[in-house]
């Protein structure tokens, strides 16, 4: 059973919606929630993971409506505790975690590597269910008045000073914890497994090569803080000693214990999202991604890095001297293979075909943020500038640059690039390039003043700050507006266009991966037949041929139509 | 231009119609179902690794700070009590052992036997472990509000876990065998956690082998529940050793 992989060009005119695909194969309620289909729990996870983002931004916009003014007059400090500690358990365990690897890299990978599922569907669907009881769990305790120790549950605080509801939080983020787990090991073992013939590993989209790497941090890195929540749960219902000082223990064990998961946290988040890049400017400038080789193992050289670099979150926490100087250094060396993918990108650039459709804005806007991202990250990574730094709106601005910056541009870039394959049609270019611009210039305008503000020395999570700060505050909120807008519309578009967007035939971006090969939306089982593999991964030249080739014989076989046709003619 | 071949979904699927029954549909063959599905045990068995590791780590930190109550602490534990139940578990793993030779080699009585075997001692082991837990409650070795230093601050009112050259610990240093049962605690709690999934799952299995399950062909799951079987052994064997042996010579 073989397929040469067929190159067709759209042609809008005759495209249509296939009749058999994902979505109709089945009908009912049931046959969503029971589905073993990995598209159709990818779309479970976007609707389910856009309801909790708007949630989260929600409960930001409440944070900034509150530090419009310098006094605390919105509501009550400990109400401000709250609501930014729910923003942070929102946003980060139900949103940025799962956001690229739940929704595009469940769509995306078996089809990506020319395989009919994950390798695990029901332990797919598992995981799913999961992360709706974690985030209901979290949304009970929003509702019975939720909890104030910061997204980071730092003890002693957590364990023996709040009164708020930190076993349902804490719960919540386990149950979501094990969800994380379960697609992490799915997707490695798919991409150990599952792989069409021919389909090598240095023939993998670099999509795949940054999930690999996310897969590593998730399955390894997420046990660890699954088992520091237990620690803080039990010691705060039972009163064991682990991290009492009163009975002996240490609250820096608990520190140590988050941070070997909530560093490499922000890298199976940001990753991903790097996957996302490679796959949209390798499209849009027409060209191989320049340093293959390189960017793969830059993701890899990432995930390994990641792993020892927790320590540069406790640099005033009072951990040894010579600890700082080797987790800064270490630090520091993370940049390097970020930097290798910044600078491969630019150059896959370099004398592209380069094109401005909606996710290659988004991907340009990645880009810039998550360099000025990174590069501040160099400065928090510096034990002399980070004292100063740390625990001040400088850090704030920072995580947002990579996460909101970096990561949702490339979430939403990823969203616009597959729309197509998701759905079938396409989303309004013109209207998606303005959101992609408004988002830019929105989340400019919220998080670069807060860089300022964090130099100027205002404290993180504090509901009032000194009168000076204001201008800046402002300037702040306004552009937390801005970006709202920018959020909400392709929210509005992309529902729309589910029913009114342009018929989008199997490859509109005339893109080389095998996803592209086979119709929009997909089978349910993927391929028709099984691809096989005989080129690299973004053959630009490769495509080109093949549809000369197509062309060619398009053309012979009109002039032998017309040769047939004359003598009956005469 | 050319067309995508226009392919069916039944004729896609009548292709798999010669498979056995147990290949699920998005594998092309037993082989690639079975690797799968034991490579992915062997990773969640990885992240099992990284929780215990925690608590392990824990510990460390911990015996390396507060020496001397980590040893007394461990002379209050029952070595015969947790030779016999390390001497049980592994008695277990052979029989789940013996159950995977005779899942692939076609043996339902057998299977059925040795799954039933493994079932009964961890039961076993966990009847030992509750009357070691109720030892503990009895003497107030139980961390938080009613825990009693008696046994270490005087070591002769409790002469039947007395080993020889148990000194006195200082208030100070006393106060910290709490950590140590913490640990104790936890780190067998969760080991015991474990083992009830185990069982709960053995139970399972026991009835579904009855019906003749997992000797026609696909003992995957069979293999796959005993390596999980033996990791938590395994996991046993690093807790005897680290809580009950280390501080004896």
């Amino acid at each position: 059973m073989s397929m040469h992989t067929i190159v067709s060009l759209p042609d809008q005119s005759t495209a249509r919606i296939p009749k058999d695909n994902y979505i109709t194969r089945e009908n009912g309620l049931l046959s969503w929630l029971l589905t073993s289909d990995h598209k159709r729990i990818a779309v479970l996870y976007l609707i389910s993971l856009s309801f909790f983002f708007f949630i989260g931004g929600a409960l930001a916009g409440l944070i900034r409506l509150e530090l419009l003014t310098p006094q605390t007059d919105l509501m009550a400090t400990d109400t401000y505790n709250k609501v930014f500690t729910m923003h942070g358990v929102i946003m980060i365990f139900f949103f940025l975690v799962p956001s690229v690897p739940a929704t595009l890299g469940n769509f995306l990978i078996p089809m990506m590597i020319g395989a009919k599922d994950l390798a695990l569907p029901k332990v797919n669907l598992l995981s799913w269910y999961l992360y709706m009881t974690g985030g209901l769990l979290a949304l009970y305790t929003m509702a019975v008045g939720g909890v104030d120790t910061g997204w980071t549950f730092t003890t002693p605080l957590s364990t023996h000073y709040v009164n708020t509801n930190v076993l349902t939080t804490g719960l919540a983020v386990f149950v979501a914890g094990f969800s994380s787990i379960l697609t992490g090991l799915n997707f490695i073992v798919t991409i150990h497994k599952m792989r069409a013939p021919g389909m090598t590993w240095f023939r993998l989209p670099l999509f795949i090569w940054a999930h690999y790497a996310a897969s590593i941090l998730m399955v390894l890195a997420t046990p660890v803080v699954a088992i520091a929540i237990v620690l803080v749960m039990l010691e705060r219902t039972f009163g064991i000693g682990v991290f009492d000082p009163a009975k002996g223990g240490d609250p820096l064990l608990f520190q140590h214990l988050f941070w070997f998961y909530s560093h490499p946290a922000v890298y199976i988040m940001i990753l991903p999202g790097m996957g996302v890049i490679s796959e949209v400017i390798s499209t849009f400038s027409r060209k191989r991604i320049f340093g293959y080789t390189a960017v793969a193992f830059s993701s890899v050289a990432i995930a390994v890095f990641g792993f020892f670099v927790w320590a540069h979150h406790m640099f005033i926490m009072g951990i040894s001297n010579y600890a700082v100087l080797v987790f800064s250094l270490l630090t520091m060396l993370v940049a390097v293979p970020s930097a290798i993918k910044i600078f491969n990108w630019t150059f896959t650039l370099y004398k592209g075909s380069i094109t401005f459709e909606t996710p290659m804005l988004y991907a340009f806007g990645f880009m810039g943020l998550f360099t000025i991202g990174g590069m501040t990250g160099v400065f928090l990574g510096s034990s002399g500038t980070d004292i100063h730094l740390t625990e001040t709106y400088f850090i704030v601005a920072h995580f947002h640059f990579v996460m909101v910056g970096g990561m949702l541009m490339a979430f939403l870039s990823g969203i616009h690039f597959w729309w197509p394959k998701i759905t079938g049609r396409m989303y309004p270019e013109k209207l998606s390039q303005l959101a992609a611009v408004v988002t830019f210039i929105g989340f400019n305008f919220t998080f670069f003043p807060q860089f300022i503000l964090g130099t100027l020395g205002m404290p993180r999570r504090y509901a009032s700050y000194p009168p000076e700060f204001q201008v800046l505050n402002v300037f702040s909120t306004a552009g937390a507006t801005i970006l709202g807008v920018g959020y909400l519309l392709p929210v509005l578009y992309l529902v729309w266009s589910l029913k009114y967007g342009a018929i989008a035939g199997n490859n509109p971006w005339q893109a080389t991966g095998l996803e592209w090969q086979t119709q929009s939306p997909p089978l349910t089982e993927n391929f028709a037949v099984m691809p096989i593999m005989d080129h690299e991964a973004y053959d630009y030249a490769w495509l080109e041929d093949q549809q000369q080739k197509d062309e060619r014989e398009h053309r012979q076989l009109q002039e032998r139509q017309k040769e047939t046709e004359v003598p009956s003619a005469g | 231009m050319p067309d995508s071949p226009v392919i069916t979904h039944e004729a896609a699927n009548s292709a798999h119609a010669e498979h056995s029954s147990y290949l699920r549909h998005h594998f092309n063959s037993t082989e690639q179902q079975a690797d799968a599905s034991n490579f992915a045990m062997w990773l969640f068995l990885l992240t099992e690794v990284m929780f215990f590791g925690g608590l392990f780590t824990a510990y460390l930190v911990y015996r390396n700070w507060y020496y001397p109550a980590f040893v007394s602490g461990s002379h209050q534990l029952n070595v015969v009590w947790g030779t016999t139940n390390t001497l049980v578990l592994i008695l277990s793993s052979f029989t789940m052992a013996m159950g995977v030779w005779c899942s692939e080699t076609s043996r339902r009585r057998g299977l059925v036997l040795c799954l039933t075997l493994t079932f009964i001692l961890g039961l076993g082991f966990l009847g030992i472990k509750s009357i070691e837990y109720s030892e503990k409650i009895e003497k107030h070795h139980v961390p938080g509000l009613h825990y009693s230093l008696q046994s270490f601050l005087d070591p002769d009112s409790d002469a039947a876990a007395k080993a020889p050259g148990d000194k006195p610990l200082p208030l100070d240093m006393a106060r910290k065998t709490e950590v140590y049962f913490s640990l104790y605690f936890l780190m067998t709690g969760m080991h015991a956690l474990h083992m009830i999934i185990g069982i709960g799952i053995l139970g399972f299995m026991i009835l579904r082998a009855r019906a003749g399950a997992y000797t026609a062909g696909h003992v995957t799951f069979v293999e796959n529940f005993g390596l999980y079987w033996h990791f938590i052994d395994i996991i046993w064997i690093y807790l005897f050793a680290l809580l009950y042996l280390i501080s004896r010579h």
